[in-house]
């Protein structure tokens, strides 16, 4: 690594030609090392080389283990700690009583996957309570795309192809 | 334009030979008199060991004896109309699946969808001959040929007040009436939505396709109420004590899962025949979603009527899962894990949804499951324990399999298999996931 890394950052206002740039970019065999957008862009991870993500697979295991979590819990609530008769039902076999506790299991399977989830995403991302913003510009949480490039000695070659690419605005910056 | 191939063609004319025979053999083998009956069901306990020897043997008193042999007779004889309509109703139902989830399309004027409008059209091309089918079959209900709804036995309802309470709304003329609104309102939709869909690839403007989105709309209302009272009527009724407020829902998800299903099918086997060039595995994906998505909803119904039912625990509700649970655990327990675990599962994966031999193999454990789906509301009721998954029962699920192949592949030969002037047809070309 560069002892100073200088970065190039590129400007752009429309979402499709933010796409368009970085396909072109791409093409140009540059690696792209960031990209900051106000919004999701879809398809922006696949053409920038993205590997695929991981997290619908956490997510899987999570609900997994809410499931078991939510089957443990009704078992020892309703049927061991303190079984209760309701609607004439006697709680003392678990399988007898089993349909009364599938909601329970399907929101515990929800909340354990969609939190966890969210959970695991902000962690991976970086995210987490008083943490200093990351994105170069203010105006990338309006209306501004900004892509961001590392520097190798190809400064002005790297200018030329990104005002080629329609950016509005670029500046170079020492990171 | 697509041709069918003989070899399709022969395939579906031997199923419905093989069938028709299957048919012929149960209508033959039914019993038709009392000894005979109590003879198949002795010899039936022999094969068997003594798994029902239990059962038989606690008829002590005479009278009682006699009404149970009267009451086995019955069952026997309706296991061979009980296996056709089963069939039949199945395969009516997914064209009527079909047809409602393109009406969908039409009304949303969704952009992915219209590539795959002509395999939609082609799969309700079925409606006709299903739909008459199946009305005569009701026909002949209502002429006494079988007792597959008791509740139209005349002195059967004179015993009984509740059906004599429902007979305003259950009685075999307006039943029969009811039967000729729905299938002819579902039927004019269909051919009329059909013919507005060929009249677009050569009209020069869109004013068909803003017809088309109107009428399919309002036919969307118009399904809605009759699919919901045909689920009674067709089905719920031969329980006619029992009923249920979330039936129609119920049957419906069936009905589109098993729909979307056949979509996917015959989308993916025109693929691989080279046909719907632009038919891209993002196609493939939507339609895959739709299966995982509907039979989650399946089940969510299915677990509704369940939970409601078995947790208040009411004599005359609960008895309906008590028969199933009883004498019907297999195909009862097992469609659930058909309909809902393995779909699940299988679906989950998005890459696996764009697997097109996956997707196929999915689609065969869904409609299998569907079917049993079926099977279990209609037979318990009309043979009980006298249930089997014999020749009868597969006879007729390969004849209707026959003729529903050979109908929709005839008419997809009728137009071409691509709309030309639809104004999504660019979209739907260019459909990504």
């Amino acid at each position: 690594m560069d002892m100073a890394s200088k970065v190039i950052h590129a400007y752009y206002n429309d979402d499709d030609v933010l796409m368009h740039a970085v396909k072109k970019v791409k093409d140009a065999k540059h690696h792209i090392e960031e990209v900051y957008c106000p919004f999701p862009v879809h398809g922006l991870d696949k053409a920038m080389g993205l590997g695929s993500t991981r997290i619908a697979i956490t997510s899987f295991i999570y609900g997994c283990i809410g499931l078991i979590v939510s089957i443990v819990m009704m078992d020892y609530i309703m049927i061991q700690d303190w079984p209760q008769d309701i609607g004439g039902k006697p709680s003392f076999s678990y399988l007898e009583n089993m349909p009364a506790f599938v909601p329970i299991m399907f929101e515990m399977t929800v909340f354990f996957a969609a939190h966890l989830m969210v959970i695991t995403f902000y962690l991976r991302s970086r995210l987490w309570p008083f943490k200093e913003a990351e994105n170069p510009d203010v105006r990338t949480t309006d209306d501004h795309f900004v892509m961001e490039l590392a520097v190798h000695d190809n400064e002005n070659e790297l200018k030329n192809l990104l005002m080629d690419t329609g950016a509005v605005e670029i500046s170079v910056s020492e990171k | 334009m697509y041709t069918f191939s003989n070899r399709l063609k022969i395939a579906s004319i031997i199923l419905m030979v093989v069938g028709a025979l299957g048919i012929g053999f149960g209508f033959i083998s039914a019993p038709t008199t009392v000894e005979e009956a109590k003879a198949m069901v002795a010899s039936h306990d022999n094969d068997h060991g003594d798994a029902h020897a239990v059962e038989t043997s606690h008829a002590v008193e005479d009278g009682h004896d006699a009404a149970h042999d009267e009451h086995v007779l019955h069952q026997l004889q309706n296991k061979p109309w009980a296996a056709l309509y089963v069939a039949a109703f199945f395969f009516f139902m997914i064209a009527l699946g079909v047809l409602a989830f393109y009406a969908v399309q039409r009304a949303s004027q969704a952009g992915w969808a219209p590539l795959l409008f002509r395999v939609m059209e082609g799969i309700t091309a079925y409606l006709v001959p299903g739909g008459i089918i199946v009305f005569v079959i009701l026909v002949l209900s209502v002429m006494h040929m079988n007792h597959l709804f008791v509740w139209m036995d005349a002195d059967v309802v004179a015993h009984d007040k509740l059906l004599q309470g429902k007979s305003g709304f259950l009685n075999p003329t307006f039943f029969l009436v009811r039967a000729a609104i729905f299938l002819g309102g579902w039927i004019l939709y269909r051919e009329y939505s059909r013919k507005l869909s060929l009249k677009q690839d050569q009209a020069d403007d869109n004013s068909n396709f803003k017809m088309n989105f109107r009428i399919s709309a309002a036919f969307l209302v118009f399904y809605l109420i009759s699919e919901s009272m045909m689920s009674w009527d067709w089905i719920m009724s031969v329980d006619p004590h029992w009923f249920s407020t979330l039936f129609g829902w119920y049957v419906f998800s069936s009905m589109i899962v098993s729909g979307i299903t056949v979509i996917a099918m015959v989308a993916v086997y025109l693929k691989s025949k080279d046909y719907l060039p632009d038919v891209n595995d993002s196609h493939i994906h939507d339609l895959a979603k739709y299966m995982f998505g509907f039979s989650i909803f399946w089940a969510y119904l299915w677990f509704s009527q369940f939970m409601l039912i078995w947790y208040a625990n009411i004599p005359e509700e609960v008895t309906y899962f008590v028969t199933r649970l009883e004498d019907y655990k297999l195909p009862f327990l097992g469609m659930f894990a058909m309909n809902f675990v393995l779909p699940l599962l299988l679906l989950m994966n998005s890459d696996y949804k764009r697997i097109n031999w996956f997707v196929i193999m999915t689609g065969i454990i869904i409609l299998a499951g569907h079917y049993l789906d079926i099977f279990v509301m209609i037979m318990p009721s009309t043979v009980g324990d006298q249930w089997s998954i014999g020749i009868p029962e597969i006879g007729a699920i390969l004849f209707f399999a026959g003729l529903f192949i050979f109908w929709v592949f005839r008419a997809l030969t009728k137009a071409s298999l691509q709309p030309k002037r639809n104004p999504f047809i660019e979209e739907s070309k260019h459909f990504h996931y």
